[in-house]
């Protein structure tokens, strides 16, 4: 992965506009937040290989990053991310990494189901 | 440390095993006991990815698959087994199902020594529903026919409520082996291990403990 550049993402994001795509969404503190602090409210979320369709789709912000996906019934979108590829399988994978390079946030769509 | 028919080692991400018992894991193997170390996932959703990052979120487990093997070969466990489930998944897994897949384990390989972490003191979920799991498996054997079970433990609480570990194995004379093995788990070590190097050769008190001293408690059942 590398820093994002708007410009590319915006095209990945405008490519899969109104075709069905596979989803991965992910947000993490990492499950050890809470043992390491206590006072650490631990959250989360996760969704995997969610079957979608959205209108459009944008990046905004000026890094770190924010990306939302219209949905016909709905909205999709992540928060913090900073990273980004488009790997050999055509997939796009955007990934928001803390000051430590540790994965915080995680969105992918891809044409075809992630393994 | 005695010698041992068989020892099972149940975690469900790679590097678990690398902190918590490798050296006990290697000085099995060097007294000629057979391990079979069943891990559960490929740690699919680890944070490390590199910094700069050099890993994916979906090249990340085959990163984790290669480093596991090789953080096997170094503590000399011939009997790896990766399971195929997903990490931060296995508290939602049917429990009867997880159950089974260890008692089948257990049948096959008739263990007299399996190691897992401790229920309740393990801190990651996955943790904790593994050894809730390998615990149920165990429990349905009849009681002098047990083998002997061995938990990790490292919550905040675990000395406070299980009192001082009943197991500590010095494994000083395999502790090249012990630093290879968590080394083979470069992506999520790597920024661990940059000071070792410094602390043994400064003798370091606390952390040659840390890394010498594998603390186990017996579970009570």
């Amino acid at each position: 992965m590398k820093p994002i550049d708007r410009t590319e993402v915006q095209n990945a994001i405008d490519s899969f506009a109104g075709q069905d795509v596979y989803l991965h969404l992910e947000t993490t503190n990492g499950a050890y937040a809470t043992h390491v602090d206590e006072a650490f409210f631990s959250a989360g979320a996760y969704i995997r290989n969610a079957f979608i369709q959205y209108e459009h789709g944008k990046i905004v912000g000026d890094g770190p990053y924010r990306i939302g996906l219209k949905l016909n019934i709905g909205w999709v979108y992540a928060e913090g991310v900073n990273h980004f590829e488009v790997d050999d399988q055509g997939r796009l994978l955007v990934a928001g990494l803390d000051f430590s390079g540790k994965l915080a946030v995680s969105m992918q769509l891809s044409p075809t189901p992630f393994e | 440390m005695e010698k041992e028919r068989h020892v099972l080692v149940i975690f469900p991400h790679p590097d678990d095993e690398a902190f918590s018992v490798s050296g006990t894991v290697a000085i099995h193997r060097e007294a000629g006991t057979p391990v079979t170390y069943l891990c559960l996932t490929l740690g699919e959703m680890g944070r490390n990815l590199g910094n700069p990052p050099f890993a994916t979120r979906e090249s990340l487990p085959k990163i984790r698959k290669k480093e596991l093997i090789d953080a096997a070969n170094a503590i000399g466990i011939e009997d790896l087994r990766m399971l195929g489930l997903r990490d931060k998944t296995i508290e939602f897994e049917d429990d009867e199902k997880l159950t089974s897949i260890f008692t089948a384990a257990i049948n096959e390989l008739n263990p007299s020594l399996i190691i897992t972490f401790y229920p309740g003191y393990s801190v990651h979920p996955d943790h904790e529903a593994t050894a809730r799991a390998v615990v149920r498996a165990v429990e349905r054997i009849e009681e002098k026919e047990r083998p002997k079970l061995h938990c990790v433990a490292f919550s905040n609480n675990c000395i406070q409520e299980l009192g001082q570990p009943d197991i500590i194995h010095d494994i000083t004379a395999v502790e090249e082996k012990k630093v290879a093995a968590v080394t083979a788990h470069r992506s999520q070590t790597e920024a661990m291990v940059l000071d070792w190097k410094e602390k043994f050769e400064n003798q370091d008190a606390d952390f040659l403990e840390w890394i010498r001293k594998e603390r186990l408690w017996t579970y009570k059942f």
